[in-house]
């Protein structure tokens, strides 16, 4: 029964449609070579179509001032200084090319009143810095990558799901996976693979992810002898909406924050004033009278040194932790939230233009008018800082031919991602991805062989749960994975509830070896939900590993039992997990040392 | 505290044989379609098939007919319904069916692909591009498009009279009037929006309009316009003589090629490969 397969080749395989793998395969393809890009869902409908508030780049429109320094010493800020500083660099430098790229392959940005590019603020950027187009610019960004690849030569395969890589060697050689519509296996020989595949938000109960974000590049590449790195930083958005239940973690784009929303509790205090990091306490406005006078100047497009900005702006990580303190503190809104507030702060027109699918959101799906009530909000898990560790020149993994991007790889973020970066991070490291893997595929005279061991096993693994009698349900076993991870691995963590959280995560590990599935292989829900608990199984418990491992708070990773910053040790170490026989070995690595004149830019000012 | 059930019925089947089954589901405040159908999934039927991605309608993937309707199941609200009344739930009717509630919907990537890609002309001297924002309000509007279909299945054009080869429907007619009025683009696609994308099918009954969940006003702003501009060309004497002296009515935009596309993407391998979804046989 395994022998039956269809096989495809090509120089370079990308799995994964979203910005990143979009932006990888314009790439590879630009090189001449033959390109096939894989995707769980149709094309045009990666979970990057749901990115709002903007993309991230220096641009220099709004604010003369900024530039790629700027925004590296807040990129490496924001992480907590546990980036790859070269990433870091990477990114803030080529960010501004890659939006105007975006341009000129059609995307449609708002303007300045000069008819230049519009910039935002956003948490974290000390500048207006996010090129947006109203609060969609995820779609605006995979319309614009997806109509101009289309045109690139390139072979696509959409509603393919990957669920194993192949190997010859140390290097990899293909990958295995299966037509969601008619469950036949498919075979892709190939000299280079990039994973892009994103997140893993599909693990935690309250998230703002799509149904494709089960970490399944993550696994794909664990399971394949690369390193995962960084799992313990989960970032936990801070506004997702908390009321209907239908609803629950859908994201409140930071946007809202940015065009002057602010954050209230039950009693209508502003509640940030009260949790500002001293990291940021220089350039935080300390005072509501001078938050509201940052808001007015800001708004109107002037700008002075003296007026600092509202706390509402504070880094994801921060924000998020005051909200739960707040609502553990009993101040929180009726639905276990907060308030945020863009009624009382901008005109009525003002909030539908510049917020108009948030407008709609709330209108449609909360029966809530956001240009007369504020809306509930709190904490819901929305990216991945961590990810497949990656030379940060490259996006190679250790497993030779293998390279990674977007938010399945990791290093760029540090502890927490500032909004707005990681677009700019799908299309840098997209970009470089895609040339590094057409290079590495160049120099590779012949397509290496397969495995037909491997390719049997990999058929044997897929079709398993059809040859059960009995058995649990999969969608039952990922609703318990979600419970498990939101009660025990989630905003705040201590030993003993990541230690439970381990043991459940192994009995449902367990349990998912022996699910049973109806139906056949025809689109079978239940089949691929199952194949996508795997995965989401071996993510969870690199986070959770990873998270016992840490022994000190920093960015989104939060130990009631080691609140500090640890300074010393835990400053310097970025955590890998790793396949080691048939356990998961965790362990620390050094940071890589930051050049002397890199350091210099980052003291500067 | 039992809440309140919900009775559905839902098309389950292929395109040469399907039935409906009846399912009740329990009701909760703010339930949409698509959580009584992910509802269903997990309790009574795990291999009933439907597409969905974001549950925000932000993607375009969840679409299908409610009582005849075509809606997003994500943005629609079970409260919206009669109370005690079953909800019909049945695929597009325009694309052949896969399984349940699932289209072939490759048809729309194929007119995709023939469509000139966007060609600006060179940047300002400073390396902007200067655009002000009164100008492409309007194809800002137009890009709002989650590319749900909806509008294609709704449009007679493409559902009843089966025109899918002359006629691209109200999806692609918007994706080129963007193009049309897109203040940097030098390409003039006019001929091809008349002769390989049918513009002059649209008979302007504005259904598209009516379904279109990003309340795009795809006939008023998009296609009327685009009908004008394709007539003025064809019929006015003076772009007529213009045309036939110059050679070229919009003296800033050049006659797109259908070869413009050059290389396309090859989607063939997107479905009904192997057979497609022929494979009814247990694994
Ligand atoms: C609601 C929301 C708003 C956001 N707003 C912003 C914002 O304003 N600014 C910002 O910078 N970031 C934002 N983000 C974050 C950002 O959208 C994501 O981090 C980013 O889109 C991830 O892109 P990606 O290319 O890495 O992966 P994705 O877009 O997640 O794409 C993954 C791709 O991989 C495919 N895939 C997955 N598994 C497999 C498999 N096994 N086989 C084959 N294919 C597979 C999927 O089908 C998909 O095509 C937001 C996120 C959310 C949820
Ligand atoms: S207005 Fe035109 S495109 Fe729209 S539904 Fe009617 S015929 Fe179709
Ligand atoms: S125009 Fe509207 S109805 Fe048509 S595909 Fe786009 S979003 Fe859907
Ligand atoms: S699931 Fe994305 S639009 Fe409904």
């Amino acid at each position: 029964m395994a022998g039956n397969y269809e096989t495809h080749e090509h120089d370079v395989i990308i799995i994964g449609a979203g910005g990143a793998g979009l932006r990888a395969a314009i790439e590879a393809s630009s090189m001449g070579l033959s390109v096939g890009l894989v995707c769980k869902s149709l094309l045009g409908k990666a979970h990057t179509v749901m990115a709002e508030g903007g993309v991230a780049a220096a641009l220099g429109n709004v604010e003369p001032k900024d530039n790629w320094k700027v925004h590296f010493r807040d990129t490496m800020k924001g992480g907590r200084y546990l980036n790859q500083w070269r990433m870091a660099q990477l990114h803030a430098m080529e960010a501004p090319d890659r939006v105007n790229e975006l341009e000129e392959w059609g995307a449609l940005f708002d303007r300045t009143p000069d008819g230049r590019i519009l910039q935002r603020n956003f948490g974290g950027h000390k500048y207006p810095r996010l090129a947006h187009v109203g609060d969609r610019t995820g779609l605006e960004m995979i319309r614009t990558l997806q109509q101009h690849g289309i045109h690139t030569g390139m072979k696509v395969y959409m509603e393919c799901t990957v669920t194993r890589l192949l190997k010859a060697g140390d290097a990899v050689s293909g990958a295995f996976g299966y037509w969601r519509e008619s469950g036949r296996f498919v075979v892709f020989r190939a000299k280079a693979i990039v994973l892009a595949t994103g997140g893993i938000g599909r693990a935690f109960k309250i998230n703002s992810n799509s149904w494709e974000c089960t970490g399944d590049g993550q696994a794909l590449a664990y399971l394949a002898g690369a390193e995962l790195m960084d799992m313990e930083f989960m970032q936990f958005h801070p506004t997702g909406m908390v009321w209907p239940p239908s609803v629950r973690g859908t994201l409140i784009t930071e946007g809202v924050r940015g065009e002057g929303g602010t954050l209230r509790n039950k009693d209508q205090k502003r509640i940030m004033f009260d949790y500002i990091h001293p990291l940021y306490a220089n350039e935080t406005a300390p005072t509501e009278e001078e938050a509201d006078r940052w808001l007015a100047l800001s708004t109107s497009g002037q700008m002075d040194k003296n007026v600092r900005r509202t706390p509402d702006l504070l880094p994801r990580d921060i924000v998020a932790r005051a909200i739960h303190a707040e609502v553990k503190a009993g101040r929180g809104s009726p639905h276990g939230g907060v308030f945020l507030d863009i009624a009382t702060r901008r005109t009525a027109a003002d909030i539908k233009r510049k917020l108009p699918a948030m407008y709609h959101q709330f209108k449609e799906l909360g029966d809530v008018d956001i240009t007369k009530e504020p809306m509930e909000v709190g904490p819901t898990a929305h990216y991945t800082m961590g990810g497949i560790r990656v030379d940060p020149e490259t996006q190679q993994s250790r497993v030779k031919g293998l390279f990674a991007a977007g938010e399945c790889a990791a290093g760029m973020h540090g502890a927490n991602r500032l909004g707005g970066n990681s677009l700019s991070d799908l299309l840098v490291f997209g970009r470089i991805a895609g040339l590094h893997a057409g290079r590495y595929a160049k120099e590779q005279t012949n397509l290496p062989s397969l495995d037909a061991g491997e390719i049997q096993d990999a058929s044997q693994e897929a079709l398993a749960p059809f040859n059960r009698h009995e058995g649990p349900n999969p969608f039952q076993l990922h609703e318990e994975l979600k419970d498990t991870m939101q009660t025990h691995v989630g905003i705040i963590r201590t030993e003993e509830d990541l230690s439970e959280g381990l043991r459940q995560l192994e009995n449902l590990k367990e349990r998912s070896r022996t699910i049973r599935i109806d139906g056949n292989r025809h689109y079978n829900s239940g089949w691929h939900e199952t194949i996508d608990m795997r995965n989401l199984l071996i993510v969870s418990e690199a986070m959770a590993r990873a998270a016992l491992l840490r022994k000190e708070s920093r960015g989104a990773h939060a130990r009631d039992d080691f609140p500090e910053t640890d300074k010393e040790h835990f400053a310097k170490v970025n955590i890998v997990s790793r396949l080691h026989g048939s356990t998961m070995e965790v362990a620390e690595i050094d940071l890589p040392p930051v050049p002397a004149e890199i350091k210099k830019v980052l003291e500067e000012e | 505290m039992a809440e309140p059930k919900a009775r559905l019925r839902v098309f389950r089947g292929t395109e040469e044989a399907g039935d409906f089954q009846t399912y009740d589901v329990e009701t909760y405040p703010g339930m949409v379609v698509l959580d009584a159908i992910h509802d269903i999934q997990a309790k009574q039927a795990p291999d009933l098939a439907v597409r969905w991605n974001c549950k925000a309608g932000r993607c375009g993937s969840c679409s299908a007919e409610i009582n005849g309707k075509p809606r997003l199941l994500c943005m629609t609200r079970m409260s919206a319904f009669p109370e005690g009344e079953p909800i019909t739930v049945t695929p597009m009717r325009a694309f052949p069916i896969i399984k349940d509630l699932v289209t072939d919907v490759s048809w729309n990537f194929e007119m995709a692909k023939k469509i000139p890609p966007f060609k600006p002309r060179p940047r300002d001297a400073d390396g902007h591009w200067r655009m002000q924002q009164m100008d492409i309000d309007r194809i800002q509007e137009f890009r709002k498009c989650i590319e749900c279909f909806l509008c294609q299945d709704v449009c007679h054009v493409v559902r009843d009279h089966q025109k899918k080869e002359a006629f691209s429907g109200p999806r692609f007619l918007i994706h080129l009037a963007t193009l049309d009025m897109h203040p940097l683009d030098t390409l003039d696609r006019r001929d091809m929006i008349k002769q390989d994308f049918g513009v002059g099918y649209c008979n302007i009954t504005k259904c598209c309009t009516e379904v279109c969940p990003e309340h795009i006003t795809i006939t008023d702003n998009g296609i009327i316009p685009l009908k004008e501009r394709v007539a003025d060309d064809h019929y006015d004497p003076v772009r007529w003589l213009l045309r036939k002296f110059t050679g070229n009515p919009r003296p800033n935009k050049v006659p797109a090629q259908p070869t413009e596309a050059g290389k396309t993407a090859d989607l063939s391998g997107t479905h009904r490969v192997d057979g497609g979804h022929g494979n009814k046989g247990k694994p």
